[in-house]
């Protein structure tokens, strides 16, 4: 049954991006188990605007797990100890009564810190704008049923297509590498009929924007598909590995 | 060049020396098997291979090989460190389904390297270094491999038994040896596999599982020579 717990949070403060960052723990009492980690923090905002004090900043928006605006690495884990889900799924009966739970912002060169626990995340969206996409011509809509696409690959295009690009794989990864990501949008193209003209174009303009960006090299260690709140599988990595060494074998 | 300056193109590169390296591992492990069945079998092969000019064009290509290995992955790990960034997470956990031995890739590849140079020592400087150049660098024939191999690790030689504690000694640093390679190589078979793309739903579990028996075979192989030989210092010891 979920009871009220007394938790202390330990939370990565930072006033700005150049401004020197430091750990400031709070006490919370009477936490409800059923209330969302982020309900938590809002409590301990109300807390801290209540004693004329900067609430914490951190992203989130649609607070059930699709948007994928919500970061923080909780406990040692992005998105928090549970398995597939985001921040905003994790319930508070995760945590036990006098635990200090530490809340501190994604870490990686490329999601350089806005404000406390919020990052800047726009190089996932600079690698999708450097060609994760399908150029289509404007005019009527082709019918869905007009080209046939076999289940299993729609499947795996569609798993790939979970991918809410949160950055919790660079975030866990110990060479920052983007790779899970950029296989995942990647993949859901390319294993689709109306993705493959562009394919060879796609993955060399994503991954040089990728390494661009400063994101590091995959070493295939799989903390990305563990943390993962959707459970985007590392074969997308082997997929865009092939798909880019074919291009470039083909120039 | 997408080999230089791209992400994946240095992984390739790793994956491809890798690859090779681990075949001539399987070559070596299966030639160093010879020496249980046979000691004149695998003296055939030492002559075989000496310094004839296809064994120093395979010795120089292994050396590039290693070299370019080397210096990949420490330029590679000089990378990701950056791209990590400055600040480390405080709290840190296991996460499941993470092998130790992919985090520690590098630590255990100077593992591998710094025990390499001790086995050329032991053997390419007695053996191909000393037909080579034409120096006696140890009291056999340098075509005598089976010879080096017995006295290096049981210390019976021509002029009878040596008890030294240096035999079983090169022994256990053989097997400490052999045990960082096979973490090395669990992560790397399946990992270099995957890097060039050969993977899928289906082979990704395939493939973990063939880098793993792989692994463990080649490792066995060489562990088996070193225990063939801690029986021999023993059994002589005994006597």
């Amino acid at each position: 049954m979920d009871q009220n717990i007394n938790i202390k949070v330990k939370v990565w403060r930072q006033a700005g991006p150049k401004a020197q960052g430091h750990f400031e723990t709070y006490e919370l009492q009477n936490i409800f188990q059923g209330a969302s980690f982020l309900e938590m923090i809002d409590i301990l905002n109300e807390k801290l605007i209540s004693e004329h004090k900067d609430p914490i900043a951190f992203d989130h928006d649609c607070r059930e797990g699709i948007c994928g605006m919500c970061s923080l690495y909780v406990n040692g884990h992005p998105h928090g100890p549970d398995q597939a889900i985001t921040t905003c799924q994790l319930h508070m009966r995760k945590f036990h009564d006098g635990e200090t739970i530490t809340i501190e912002p994604w870490r990686s060169r490329a999601f350089p810190v806005i404000k406390d626990l919020m990052v800047d995340r726009g190089a996932y969206d600079k690698i999708m704008q450097a060609g994760g996409f399908v150029s289509v011509n404007t005019g009527g809509v082709p019918d869905a049923n007009a080209i046939a696409i076999p289940k299993p690959v729609a499947d795996e295009a569609m798993d790939a297509a979970s991918c809410i690009g949160c950055g919790a794989c660079a975030a866990a990864c110990k060479n920052g590498s983007a790779m899970l990501f950029v296989s995942a949008k990647v993949s859901q193209l390319a294993l689709l009929p109306q993705g493959k003209i562009e394919a060879a174009r796609r993955a060399k303009a994503m991954v040089a924007k990728m390494d661009e960006l400063g994101f590091g090299n995959c070493t295939n260690t799989g903390a990305c598909a563990a943390e993962c709140p959707k459970s985007v599988s590392l074969a997308n990595i082997a997929r865009l590995n092939r798909e880019f060494i074919c291009a470039k074998l083909s120039d | 060049m997408w080999l230089f300056n791209s992400s994946i193109g240095r992984k390739f590169v790793m994956s491809l020396t890798g690859l090779a390296l681990v075949l001539f591992l399987t070559f070596h492990a299966s030639m160093n098997i010879v020496l249980i069945i046979s000691e004149a079998g695998y003296n055939w092969i030492c002559e075989m291979l000496g310094a004839n000019w296809y064994a120093l064009v395979g010795t120089a290509g292994l050396a590039g090989l290693v070299l370019i290995h080397f210096i990949y992955a420490f330029w590679l790990t000089f990378q990701n460190r950056a791209a990590r960034g400055n600040d480390r997470y405080e709290a840190t956990a296991k996460v499941w389904g993470v092998d130790w031995a992919s985090k520690n890739m590098l630590v255990l590849g100077i593992t591998v390297v710094l025990f390499l140079c001790l086995h050329l020592f032991n053997f390419w400087f007695k053996m191909q270094f000393a037909e080579l150049t034409g120096i006696m660098t140890s009291a056999f024939n340098p075509q005598d491999g089976a010879g080096i191999v017995k006295w290096t690790f049981s210390g019976v030689g021509p002029d009878g038994f040596d008890n030294s504690w240096i035999h079983p000694c090169y022994s256990v640093l053989y097997l400490v040896w052999f045990v960082a390679l096979w973490f090395h190589l669990t992560h790397g078979i399946w990992s270099a596999l995957q890097t060039i793309g050969w993977s899928n739903l289906i082979w990704f579990n395939r493939i973990k599982k063939i880098g793993f028996c792989w692994a463990t075979l080649i490792v066995l192989m060489f562990a088996a020579v070193v225990f063939y030989y801690i029986g021999v210092y023993f059994g002589a010891l005994i006597q």
